[in-house]
């Protein structure tokens, strides 16, 4: 029957070709039965590509998220939780009573990575510490060059001229002295950027003759050791199984690039990634109504702001930066731009910080009073000038685009022409580095809980352009008030230091806060104990995975 | 047959010699420097660049430039990449593999769906199914990819979680890659966790070919069913039933033969278009094939890449063409009789 029945027997081939593949398909949805491997990987949705291996060379925070708490170690840390300084590589520190010189004791048998292009022969000693900092400090070092040899957080912080010796005292001992008593000294070695690399494997790149490797292939002592890195794919990290504070719980930890907003959330809904770095504002409202999600929610130690470049007329004319700073409609940025998860920035310090005041926080959405300004210096017909967009997220600025759209809007109002400018990211940095801009629009995370991280790098004359200071502005009573500050340890007298230069910012109107965003972290509820730093990148050394 | 053969593979000479020539020239037509464009080295020196001149043929003629081209690409020195600085022709060929891959198990898929289907529907004993399937090629056939791709990860990745959205394998299982064929890489390696990550790998690669299949099915459905109609309308057939065949021997021997005919003939003419779907699938996928490989060139102006992709991609749709055409002759000796090759 069925034989003399063509359309019948392909009707049944065809029935059971069907069948055959839904079975399978369901077969391969079914996943009861995961390996070891991966109940102890966990996935990380990064927003984007790491410049480098090395957080000496940065100041982006997505390399330092990448990099700086998986690879590395630091001489001391900051603890996420109550923002104070604590041991890490050094177990002890001893600071001279007049704040110049600071003894650090090392920890014994800490030991780097051993991976297939690098296996150590000893643990860490001093030579690696001094091997560490000379390579930023000595041009004449065989490492300075490597990489670029610009160290923007070291020179942004006057780490050259500060740092007048370095004693390797013994092994394990070794002492910094410095030319000048800084409070901040201690906070910035903590950072993200105050890595600790092997000298021994220096030495061995030398004798190889391809020292460039050292930011590329790296090694240092952290919880992880590096595997894989496939530009925008994946960076592929193994647990260091001799860790000085214990093997990590996790045996594997894989960023996966993804720099498309909702394709990451896509990816966090799918289980495709664990943990989600940055949500756009737009979707937190929607990620916290799903019930296996967690979204944690932290301190804002950032600020977006509108830099205008001090070296270009008209904007090395104060009042006329005055007047453009009437034009800021901060309420209108944090609605359209941050999804109401942002404070509006008077300041260019964040409320939370210990060194804020109030008293600074007369700014004002006026166009009349930005066109009286203007008038006032002679340019009733208003003139024409660029805005550079950031083009890419992030937590201070997740949509500079739009942000200067709504600039636009409200300049063209008191006769000023905006265009909107952007490049790809790297050309983007590069440009402003040679200051070709007029104004920027762009931010600033802390690195550290020191309010000085906010002062110094991004207006002091050291930082110019090369370091972080997008304005050029280069006001020496300013810099005298930020130095002042340093140079003592009482937090009443700090503070006041610190008025003064927050009221010169004010007055001079180099940059214009915007606001200070709220920074979100989401990941699965089978996750637990993701170190999340305000102050810088994130850690997995404690992280459990568990069944959920 | 030979003279048939002969004819098809001048025409590919021609061809890739039409398209080497239109990939040269863009050395001058883009907007950067000719020798950058060249040989993908972005700043190049005062000193250097005479050296590397020299070594490029520029202070030449354009023939010589040319010749000097061709030399380099069978070299396989294809310049290096503006962005990473590696060697276009190491990129192009590791991401190629992903996009054969995909182009392959969806024209097979539509294949073994489109045919039986095809068949029913050409059935006249079944009015109401010929008038279902055919309702259905048509949807398939008028839905935009990527609109049916963004809807089946909306439903089966985010709303039941049964798919992934993105990639070929899931990043945990770090399987080395030594031909590019996952599925191939996979058996070959010597990982203890081959099944799971077997079963991940079906799995990544269920939505992205149901979606690049969804053409080509509709396409083979509609060009199945006319000509299976044509070829039971014809006298031979009619004349081989009354002799008295079965229908299924009638089927085989001649129905078959001569109805799947134009399907091999469609199959090498929609191979292009299966491409360029490819690539708008490879980019909602973020599948690493050579078309995601060339958005992101375009995007980063990255020119010698672009070059590359161009190359290859022309490449590998006239040598498929040729492949279905040669295939066709072979079981169409009417075929043969045809005048000149063409494309």
């Amino acid at each position: 029957m069925l034989k003399n029945n063509p359309i019948k027997n392909i009707e049944h081939i065809a029935r059971y070709s069907l069948a055959a593949l839904f079975c399978l398909t369901l077969a391969a949805c079914g996943k009861n039965n995961e390996s070891e491997l991966a109940q102890k990987t966990l996935l990380y949705c990064s927003e984007g590509s790491p410049e480098t291996f090395n957080p000496q060379l940065v100041t982006s925070g997505t390399t330092i998220d990448a990099v700086s708490q998986q690879i590395y170690n630091r001489l001391v840390k900051i603890n996420p939780k109550t923002g104070l300084v604590t041991s890490d590589l050094a177990q002890k520190v001893i600071v001279s009573e007049d704040a110049m010189r600071y003894r650090f004791y090392l920890r014994k048998d800490v030991e780097f990575h051993t991976t297939a292009y690098f296996k150590p022969t000893r643990t860490l000693t001093s030579e690696d510490v001094l091997f560490s900092f000379s390579r930023i400090l000595h041009l004449d070092h065989p490492f300075n060059l490597v990489g670029g040899g610009s160290y923007p957080f070291f020179s942004g912080m006057g780490f050259d001229t500060l740092i007048e010796q370095i004693i390797v005292v013994d092994d394990l001992t070794i002492e910094f002295r410095l030319s000048e008593p800084q409070a901040s000294f201690l906070a910035n070695m903590a950072t993200d950027f105050a890595v600790i690399l092997s000298a021994e494997y220096a030495q061995q790149l030398i004798e190889s003759d391809e020292k460039e490797l050292i930011d590329q292939l790296p090694i240092g002592t952290g919880p992880f050791k590096f595997s894989q890195y496939k530009r925008d794919h994946y960076i592929r990290y193994y647990a260091h199984p001799n860790y000085w504070d214990g093997a990590p719980l996790l045996r594997q930890v894989i960023f996966d690039i993804t720099p498309n907003n909702s394709n990451r959330v896509a990816k966090l809904l799918t289980r495709e990634c664990d943990v989600l770095g940055y949500p756009s504002s737009a979707d937190v409202e929607f990620l916290k109504q799903k019930p296996d999600i967690k979204l944690n929610e932290s301190v804002a130690m950032n600020v977006s702001y509108w830099a205008f470049n001090t070296n270009v007329p008209p904007f090395d004319n104060p009042n006329v930066r005055k007047a453009l700073s009437y034009v800021v409609d901060r309420q209108a940025i944090i609605d359209a731009v941050y999804f109401r998860h942002a404070e509006p920035a008077s300041t260019l310090l964040p409320p939370s910080s210990w060194a804020y005041t109030e008293a600074n926080t007369d700014v004002e959405l006026s166009l009349e009073k930005a066109k009286a300004l203007l008038l006032q210096e002679g340019f009733e017909d208003g003139f024409e000038m660029d805005i550079w967009a950031m083009p890419v997220q992030r937590v201070y600025n997740p949509n500079a685009s739009k942000m200067a759209e709504i600039l636009q809007q409200n300049l063209a109002k008191i006769g000023v022409t905006a265009n909107i400018v952007t490049y790809d990211w790297g050309t983007f940095r590069k440009k402003l580095a040679q200051g070709e801009h007029d104004s920027v629009l762009i931010g600033w995370s802390a690195d550290n809980s020191d309010p000085d991280n906010f002062y110094r790098p991004l207006l002091s004359c050291a930082a110019t352009f090369s370091g972080s200071n997008r304005t050029a502005w280069c006001n020496e009573q300013y810099d005298e008030s930020i130095f002042n500050a340093l140079s003592t340890a009482d937090p009443v007298v700090r503070k006041q230091y610190y008025d003064q230069a927050e009221r010169l910012i004010f007055e001079n109107s180099p940059l214009v806060p915007i606001a200070h965003a709220l920074r979100y972290q989401v990941h699965h509820n089978y996750i637990s104990d993701v170190e999340f730093n305000p102050y810088g990148g994130i850690g997995f050394f404690q992280t459990k995975k568990g069944k959920n | 047959m030979f003279n048939y053969f002969y004819r098809k593979l001048s025409l590919l000479f021609f061809i890739t010699f039409g398209v080497t020539v239109f990939v040269f020239s863009l050395n001058y037509l883009f907007p950067t420097d000719v020798l950058s464009n060249m040989s993908g080295i972005t700043s190049i020196n005062e000193i250097d660049y005479e050296k590397i001149a020299q070594q490029y043929n520029l202070n030449d003629s354009v023939i010589t430039q040319y010749f000097g081209f061709i030399g380099r690409l069978l070299d396989g020195d294809w310049g290096v990449s503006f962005i990473t600085g590696t060697s276009i022709f190491e990129q192009v060929f590791r991401v190629l593999p992903a996009t054969i891959e995909l182009a392959m198990y969806a024209l097979f898929y539509s294949f073994i769906v489109a045919i039986p289907l095809g068949i029913l529907a050409s059935s006249e004993n079944h009015p109401w199914l010929d008038k279902s399937i055919l309702a259905l090629s048509i949807v398939g056939f008028s839905m935009p990819i990527f609109w049916l791709a963004l809807l089946l990860i909306l439903v089966f990745s985010i709303g039941l979680g049964w798919f992934p959205t993105s990639g070929r394998l899931s990043l945990i299982y770090d399987i080395p890659s030594s031909s590019g064929f996952l599925f191939l890489d996979i058996i070959r390696s010597s990982v203890d966790y081959k099944s799971e990550a077997f079963a991940d790998a079906f799995r990544h690669l269920v939505l992205p070919t149901f979606v690049l299949a969804a053409y080509p099915t509709t396409v083979l459905i509609r060009t199945t069913r006319q000509s299976m109609k044509d070829v039971m309308n014809t006298s031979y057939v009619k004349a081989a039933k009354i002799k008295g065949l079965t229908s299924g021997q009638l089927l085989r021997r001649h129905g078959l033969r001569n109805g799947l005919l134009p399907v091999i003939q469609m199959l090498g003419i929609h191979f292009g278009t299966v491409i360029t779907l490819a690539m708008v699938t490879e980019v909602i996928f973020a599948w690493p094939g050579v078309g995601s490989w060339l958005v992101d060139a375009i995007h980063q102006r990255d020119y010698p890449a672009i070059q590359g992709g161009l190359l290859v991609i022309s490449g590998m749709v006239f040598v498929a063409t040729i492949l279905f055409d040669l295939l066709y002759m072979i079981f169409d000796p009417l075929a043969r009789r045809h005048g000149h090759g063409k494309i």
